[in-house]
């Protein structure tokens, strides 16, 4: 329970830190520090997200950077590669999956090196407006 | 916000109450809500790595309209995955509120010290860390 609770409050804090998603960070956590296999880390994970995103999501309407219409029907139109990626993750076995993650892990590692790198000097950072810098309000999960 | 790229139809006003959106833009949405989806459903993330890029990149967003909007098109692929995954009976729910709703209080400090801490060697060190858990995962 502490466990989980600490995988949250973590994760929640780099997620913010970094404009990274909070589920790069609770699948791993769960399955290293919770004990939970690849497909329940990755289900637990999900339902994790939610709140995170309902509450960035108010945050950032508030600012009026929602497109509303256009979230709801891009969140509409990915019910097909939601069903087919989580049948698939049921489908694979565990170790697959795992070995997965972990390049997506590298992925976003790499991609966040990048973006830190390109930034001009350490002083730029008063710049939020670039991509792959963090946004003003809760990051993307 | 003035959007660099809207389309003629929607540059009239900021908030067009039921103007059509433009099959093009629609197929657009549609494509990025599927790869999203599908990167969601598989990995159990979010999906806003795929969805935020797309946004900028085929739809004409701001990176901040990429993040808000993304976010809300999260809460529901998010929610759509986990129930699925409910129904294989692979969610853990007591587990999934533990770390989600303190996490939203982590987002709301972390969001707060991004803008007083040195963005860039906490990148470097965060990669670090990211590797080490794929590692981790790899050898479990």
């Amino acid at each position: 329970m502490i466990g989980a609770i600490a995988i949250g409050v973590a994760g929640g804090i780099i997620a913010g830190l970094m404009g990274v998603g909070g589920g790069v960070l609770f699948v791993p956590g769960l399955v290293i520090f919770v004990g939970l296999t690849q497909t329940q880390a990755e289900a637990t994970s999900l339902l994790a997200i939610v709140p995170v995103a309902i509450v960035g999501a108010y945050s950032h309407d508030r600012h009026g950077n929602v497109r509303r219409r256009e979230a709801v029907l891009a969140g509409a139109f990915a019910l097909t590669g939601v069903a087919v990626g989580v049948v698939l993750a049921n489908a694979l076995s565990a170790q697959a999956l795992r070995l997965a993650f972990a390049v997506l892990l590298v992925a976003v590692a790499l991609q966040l090196v990048r973006d830190v790198l390109r930034q001009q000097s350490p002083s730029a950072q008063v710049d939020g407006g670039k991509p792959g810098a963090r946004p003003d309000s809760p990051g993307h999960s | 916000m003035a959007t660099p790229f809207q389309l003629p139809s929607d540059a009239a006003s900021d908030r067009p109450p039921q103007a059509p959106i433009a099959r093009d833009r629609l197929l657009r949405l549609a494509v990025a809500g599927t790869a999203a989806g599908f990167f969601s459903g598989i990995f159990g993330v979010g999906g806003g790595s795929v969805l935020v890029p797309l946004l900028v990149l085929w739809l004409g967003y701001t990176q901040l309209e990429a993040a808000g909007t993304s976010l809300m098109a999260i809460a529901l692929i998010a929610g759509f995955a986990a129930a699925i995954q409910g129904i294989y009976g692979n969610v853990h729910v007591a587990d999934g509120l533990l770390v989600g709703v303190p996490a939203v209080g982590g987002v709301m400090l972390g969001s707060w010290l991004a803008r007083r801490l040195p963005h860039r060697t906490l990148g470097l060190i965060f990669s670090a860390v990211l590797v080490a858990a794929a590692v981790e995962l790899v050898l479990q």
